[in-house]
């Protein structure tokens, strides 16, 4: 059984001691502060600090013990199998680590002039090129910092593309599957398009005459993953491809999903006109427990014109800065683009090779199709929808919920009590009690068999000790946590200092309520 | 198909592949795809160079990055946005712990109380630091934080001018009309004061009404310059019913007064230099706060509440108020973010925990000599005024040359040859400052190299004409 680490650690700020310090800056010389001279006017008084900055006092070696205390209260790929869904939590490989850990990266200077960064640029030059062939796009633009950073820059060249031919105007709705990730919604509606949802047909796909319907003048475009967030291969994607192109729109493909189809399908051949990649997903770049990621964003030849700036030209001897962009959208983010994640991605697909990715892909989907099928076998679980699935699949607890009143997250609670991390919970939406699974290639064979004990057992506890399941988990760090209380207006708690920011507002019942039920949808359920 | 595996790949090797194809009762993997149409398939191998050994994969690279002049080769005084300061060998140890490294967003917080915990002190040393209710636990870096900052101001307000400063990093204002043009906010921009590089008020105050929804400012400008009248700028704005959104710079409040109590309302920095190595600008970390509970519920992006079990019995840590987040609200999210820069969010907990009050204060006194330092050494210039603005400055100043255009591009170029990184050129954003270029000193410049510079400069600029 697993047992996780608990430390008991205490909050930094409750080990400051008057007096203490981890690290002393260098200072200036005693000419540099002789020729300053006095700085008894060197800020102005309306901007000066009243005393020293509140921090804790902290010895460097009590610094260092608590974070690595803190690190073993949190599980991780290094530790075992994250089969968290539409995540691809695959292992990082080391090398990746190597490769940018020298002075020849970390301190290059971004306004840095060309000409002493030419191994820089020549490397994401490269890394263009590659990315392009990988998804059949004619260019990338490698400054996304995220997936979703990748499809508000997909939107916005949608936006220029509409605007170019004098549509904008009218071209107002995005249309996406009421099964797509989050992400695709709040992109478009942040870029100001109206969200169109088309729903799933019975065997989990677009449903294809739901969309002839929604797609028309005012279509801007369609996003959309493939396999699906169920797992499952829009196999009408060109059908989807022309509906959607017929009407005017464009069509953009998250790639969140895109680790199954590595070497195998490209967006490009699928017809879609914009894609962006998860770098963390896809090529192995570490999760940083929520970022840094990168999404890079590749488009097809027509679309070029109005990539972000600059993209990076070779003129057969030097690599530069390229501006010509007629139509640019600008920038995304400022300077280039996450490169520490983009150069370890480039170091893993070196690693690989088109056979190596192909691997990958295959791997990934037989992985995932071994643990659906000893599931299926074992008469637990259902599984909603169509049987083919490719990097991941959703399994509905429902009938056990109805027969025991365990729900999925208590499932995913007592998974963690064996030594595994649990499933994306209550997504997609389309799926009740869901738990989503995806196992990438690089699992062991004893992990996927150990992830399968840890699903049927949880489900077979729930059937013959409901409270255990319930009250799990038993073997963290901690405890079930009290989410409805983290949120609720009263406890909020965002900082050391301050208790409870909202601590003196009037809360009516039905705003307790209404905060209960949402926090429902991903939290335990109430005390 | 292969006798043995790929070192990533545990299940690689035909042998395994067979036995597990046996479990799911098919024949080949092909048959996984047979779903996918034949049209949409790749029928070639792709064409990426590669399946080379750890070593090879190495010294490719290494081979590759040879041609880099970094840093550390030359003697440098960029910054602009992205700084060289020196990261404490503690820090590096703490990011490079791949229990933090390598997991994701902790959506099973009872397994991830290391990086919740982490991120809650991260979050309460910035609000510490900068005075306001509550920070979140990242975006992407400095320019979008300020893009989510000024639609936050608008959907708070319900107003749709947002104006900045004419002294804004050309970038930051590119990524800004990106974040704010799709959804009809209009831009403004009001001037400075040519003499004193601060903010023009009278101008400011001409554009600012009650269609206002906020108005951004820097401290330090984006020139450098430390200016009091920002501190007026609040009540300017709340008095017309708009918001103050401040920029700042995580290390100057080691001595600089936190925006917070001179009444911003929401706070935004680029939070590289207290967290990782310039890596060539990415990844930065976009810092975020706010204050109050009306901006609180339109704050993008994950935040972190402590709380604690169920059963009460411990202290712990989640991610909080998730009903304003794309994974449950979709298009009624406040923002679409959802991968962020939480592993920096962690380095710069343990950066400010290892400098503490007296090192985070010690370090900003000690750029600030050194800024005055440099400025002093560079006055003799000839044919330059030095600062380009008469006032107090902190990290980088203005450099102006009274000279025929082309001469920043020409120092520049000269400044290379001899090893040495002169500032980023203003020529082509600012013509109104003429030939002029944007110099910035932190604790890595030494006197010595800060010497070597202002000869070569003063000996280039006798040498022009």
């Amino acid at each position: 059984m697993y047992h996780q680490a608990t430390w008991d650690e205490p909050l930094i700020i409750e080990k400051s001691q008057a007096g203490k310090r981890g690290h002393i800056p260098t200072g200036p010389s005693d000419i540099e502060r002789k020729i300053a001279g006095d700085l008894g006017s060197a800020v102005p008084m309306a901007l000066r600090r009243n005393g020293l900055p509140p921090l804790p006092e902290v010895s460097e070696p009590e610094v260092i013990r608590h974070f690595v205390r803190l690190s073993q209260e949190n599980y991780s790929p290094d530790l075992g199998i994250y089969p968290l869904g539409s995540c691809t939590m695959k292992y990082n490989p080391k090398s990746a680590e190597l490769a940018v850990s020298t002075h020849k990266l970390e301190k290059l200077h971004p306004e840095q002039d060309e000409s002493t960064v030419q191994g820089m640029l020549a490397m994401l030059f490269r890394l263009d090129k590659i990315l392009a062939e990988i998804t059949g796009m004619s260019r990338m633009s490698l400054q996304p910092a995220a997936g979703a950073h990748g499809e508000y820059l997909g939107c916005l060249i949608i936006r220029s593309y509409h605007r170019s031919r004098g549509e904008l105007e009218k071209r107002t709705e995005m249309i996406v599957p009421d099964s797509s990730h989050g992400t695709n919604p709040a992109s478009a509606a942040m870029a100001g398009f109206k969200v169109m949802v088309v729903p799933s047909n019975s065997e989990g796909m677009v449903d294809l005459e739901e969309l002839k319907k929604l797609a028309g003048p005012n279509t801007a475009g369609l996003m959309i993953t493939n396999p699906n967030t169920l797992g499952i291969f829009e196999k009408n994607i060109l059908e989807i491809a022309k509906v959607v192109h017929q009407a005017g729109g464009l069509l953009y493909y998250d790639g969140a999903n895109f680790n199954p189809l590595l070497g195998k399908v490209r967006p490009g051949d699928m017809g879609f006109d914009i894609v962006h990649l998860n770098l963390h997903k896809t090529f192995a770049t570490p999760h940083g427990g929520g970022g840094p990621g990168a999404g890079p964003v590749g488009v097809t030849k027509e679309l070029e014109r109005y990539l972000p700036i600059p993209l990076i030209g070779f003129d057969g001897k030097k690599y530069f800065y390229d501006y010509n962009v007629p139509d640019t959208v600008g920038k995304i983010r400022a300077f280039h683009g996450n490169i520490g994640i983009l150069v370890r991605a480039y170091a893993y697909i070196t690693s690989l090779g088109a056979e190596g990715l192909k691997t990958v892909a295959e791997t990934a989907v037989l992985n995932t199709n071994y643990i659906l099928s000893r599931i299926l076998a074992s008469g637990t679980y259902d599984l909603p929808f169509a049987r083919a699935r490719k990097h991941e699949f959703v399994l509905s607890a429902k009938k056990l919920y109805d027969s025991t009143g365990v729900r999925a997250m208590d499932l995913a609670k007592r998974m963690l009590d064996k030594g595994v991390h649990a499933p994306t919970t209550y997504f997609p939406q389309i799926v009740d009690e869901a738990l989503m699974v995806e196992v990438p290639e690089t699992e062991s064979l004893a992990d996927l068999d150990q992830l399968v004990e840890a699903l049927l057992g949880v489900y077979r506890e729930a059937q013959t000790n409901p409270e255990l399941v319930k009250d799990a988990p038993h073997y963290a760090s901690v405890r079930r946590i009290d989410d409805v209380k983290a949120s609720h207006p009263k406890t909020l708690t965002l900082h050391w200092n301050n208790p409870t920011l909202l601590e003196n507002r009037k809360v009516s019942n039905e705003e307790i309520s209404s905060q209960e039920s949402k926090s429902r949808l991903t939290s335990p359920p109430s005390r | 198909m292969a006798q043995t595996s790929h070192p990533f790949i545990p299940n690689s090797s035909d042998q395994l592949r067979n036995s597990m194809l046996r479990v799911i009762g098919i024949g080949s993997l092909d048959e996984l795809y047979s779903d996918i149409p034949l049209e949409v398939r790749l029928n070639r191998p792709l064409k990426v160079d590669g399946f080379a050994s750890e070593q090879e994969v190495r010294s490719s690279i290494e081979q590759l990055f040879k041609e880099n002049k970094s840093g550390s080769d030359y003697n440098s005084f960029l910054g602009a946005g992205i700084y060289n300061h020196y990261i404490p060998a503690a820090v590096k140890a703490i990011v490079s712990r791949t229990e933090f490294q390598t997991s994701y967003t902790p959506y099973q917080a009872e397994i991830s109380q290391g990086l919740l915990q982490s991120l809650f002190e991260f979050e309460s040393m910035i609000r510490d630091l900068t005075a306001v209710d509550a920070v979140n636990s990242s975006l992407y870096d400095g320019s979008t934080a300020l893009g989510e900052a000024a639609r936050m101001a608008v959907r708070a307000t319900g107003k749709y001018k947002v104006i900045v400063p004419r002294n804004l990093h050309p970038d930051k204002l590119s990524v800004l009309r990106n974040y704010t043009e799709p959804v009809g906010i209009r831009l403004e921009a009001f001037g400075y004061d040519e003499e004193t590089g601060g903010p023009d008020l009278n101008d400011l105050q001409s554009r600012l009404d009650r269609e206002t929804a906020a108005v951004y400012c820097e401290v330090p400008s984006f020139f450098g310059t430390l200016d009091a009248d920002v501190v007026r700028i609040p009540s300017l704005c709340h008095e017309k019913g708009a918001l103050s959104i401040i920029g700042f710079d995580p290390i100057s409040l080691g001595g600089l007064k936190p925006p917070g109590e001179y009444g911003a309302d929401i706070v935004v920095a680029e939070g590289q230099s207290i967290s990782s190595e310039m890596n060539f600008g990415g990844p930065g970390l976009g810092i975020i706060g706010c204050r109050g509970e009306n901006l609180l519920r339109q704050i993008p992006g994950r935040l972190i509440g402590m709380t604690t079990t169920i059963n009460g019995t411990d202290k712990a840590f989640s991610m909080v108020l998730q009903t304003r987040e794309q994974h449950i609200r979709r298009e009624r999210a406040t923002s679409n973010i959802c991968t962020n820069e939480a592993l920096l969010g962690i380095g710069a907990a343990a950066y400010l925990s290892l400098l503490g009050p007296k090192g985070l204060h010690d370090l900003f006194e000690s750029i600030l000599v050194k800024t005055r330092y440099a400025i002093k050494r560079l006055q003799e210039l000839p044919k330059a005024s030095v600062p380009r603005f008469e006032t107090q400055h902190y990290q980088e100043f203005v450099v102006a040359f009274k000279r025929a255009p082309g001469i920043t591009s020409k120092i520049n170029r000269r400044l290379l040859l001899a090893g040495m990184h002169g500032g980023k050129s203003l020529v082509g954003d600012f013509p109104e400052l003429g030939e002029s270029s944007l110099l910035c000193v932190t604790e890595i410049n030494t006197g010595e190299a800060i010497d070597r510079f202002s000869g070569l400069m003063t000996k280039l600029l006798r040498g022009s004409r």
